[in-house]
């Protein structure tokens, strides 16, 4: 999972206080894992000084700590970036997979393209576990396959992802005008 | 999750020398049957919208896609057995639509070789004559085409079964025998559709490494439909059909 990339997703739509930002991530991406307040300041610390985010003017009466979060022309850069080019096959994607998909959705952008370099990608991975395991001994070919059986997981989620792309659409955004 | 051996999920880096066998690649081989704009439907339903794709000599193919997505369709208008309602398919320079249905049907019986989920096997026939029969479709003299038939049962695992019938064989013995029967005519493509199907893993593993590895040897082409990622990685690239389209990244 990339918390920095998902807290741009959510500042690309509009700036938020760290507070918001906490929420609104775990209410999208980690229902089961909410992130602490510590980690958000501090990831947003460290992507201030990458300029990808920056604080927004003071707000009248209001101290340092309720300025909002802005995302900055690097920040979106980094998004765009991070959002086309598919995740190198490794164990427990799915975490960042979802982030992708659903930042995907609430910005807009088509989400089948980001599906099928995914699949592309992992193909090409099992393309090459293939050719290893079928000139190796029956030692190599089971740890291929054991590999083999986790990436082919990997794009059965994708698939049925991408079967409901739509119904996951209407409930993400459901969620965001209730927020 | 990296072993000893550098076996991960990760993908090869340039330096983790394990992507050269894939990555070299000979000069490109010639186009053996292609496809433009090609549509098909059915009644209201249109299940080929408009594709565009060619296989190569040699070049094996993965047709996925969800189920209805139209590849299925796909192979059998490529094959001939469907005419679609527009577009054309080329093999080896020649229109298949302008063929007439005996031309077609000798297409298919002389350059093409057909692998299909099960029930493909006749069963009256012993495994060597089922392997035969293509040859003797094409008048290839039977002592010629059963001592042909018998030179693949070794490569098949099934020295001794030849004259069992294909219900007196397990489901991936019989399908590697429909292996056999599909590329016993030497032919230019292998159209099959779910080839493993109906099989577990390993019985679908062997009927895979099967048909690759004797369709590179004769350089016939390979297109395979199959909704599976690890059937999909014996192919050398993959298109994926959706809504009758080849979709995006791979083409």
């Amino acid at each position: 999972m990339s918390v920095p990339h998902a807290l741009l997703g959510l500042l690309e739509q509009q700036p938020h206080h760290g507070y918001d930002l906490k929420r609104l991530f775990d209410s999208y991406f980690a229902p089961d894992r909410p992130l602490a307040y510590a980690q958000v300041y501090s990831t947003l610390a460290r992507m201030e000084q990458r300029g990808q985010v920056r604080l927004e003017a003071i707000e009248r009466a209001e101290g340092p700590d309720r300025r909002p979060f802005a995302i900055t022309d690097g920040g979106r850069a980094e998004l765009e970036r991070w959002l086309h080019e598919p995740l190198l096959p490794e164990p427990h994607l799915q975490a960042a997979l979802y982030a992708k998909v659903v930042l995907a959705i609430l910005s807009g952008r088509p989400v089948e393209p980001l599906v099928d370099a995914e699949r592309h990608a992992h193909l090409e991975r099992m393309r090459e576990l293939t050719a290893i395991r079928r000139d190796g001994t029956l030692q190599v070919a089971l740890l291929a396959d054991y590999c083999l059986f986790h990436l082919e997981a990997d794009l059965r989620w994708l698939d049925v992802t991408a079967a409901r792309i739509d119904d996951l659409r209407r409930q993400i955004l459901q969620v965001s005008e209730t927020k | 999750m990296t072993f000893r051996v550098g076996i991960s999920l990760a993908v090869g880096r340039p330096d983790s020398g394990t992507i050269d066998r894939v990555g070299a690649k000979a000069a490109p081989a010639p186009v053996v049957i292609s496809a433009a704009g090609l549509v098909k439907r059915f009644g209201q339903t249109e299940a080929l919208r408009g594709i565009d794709f060619s296989l190569t000599r040699g070049e094996i193919v993965a047709v996925m896609g969800p189920s209805g997505s139209g590849k299925s369709t796909l192979l059998h208008c490529m094959a001939g057995i469907l005419a679609p309602d527009a577009g054309t398919v080329t093999f080896e320079g020649r229109q298949i639509e302008g063929l007439s249905e005996a031309e077609r049907t000798r297409l298919r019986r002389t350059s093409f070789g057909f692998v299909f989920q099960f029930g493909q096997l006749v069963p009256e026939l012993s495994a060597l004559e089922n392997v035969a029969l293509p040859l003797l479709l094409n008048n290839v003299k039977r002592s010629t085409a059963e001592a042909e038939a018998a030179a693949w049962f070794p490569r098949l695992g099934l020295e001794g079964m030849e004259r069992r019938r294909p219900g007196e064989m397990s489901g991936g013995q019989a399908q590697r025998v429909a292996v056999a029967r599909a590329l016993v005519t030497r032919p230019s493509v292998v159209f099959a559709d779910e080839p493993t199907g109906s099989l577990d893993t390993i019985a679908g593993e062997q009927v895979m490494e099967l048909l690759t590895a004797a369709a590179t040897e004769q350089n016939t082409s390979v297109l395979l439909v199959t909704h599976e990622a690890r059937v999909a990685a014996f192919a050398q690239r993959e298109i994926v059909v959706r809504d009758g389209r080849v979709s995006g990244a791979a083409r």
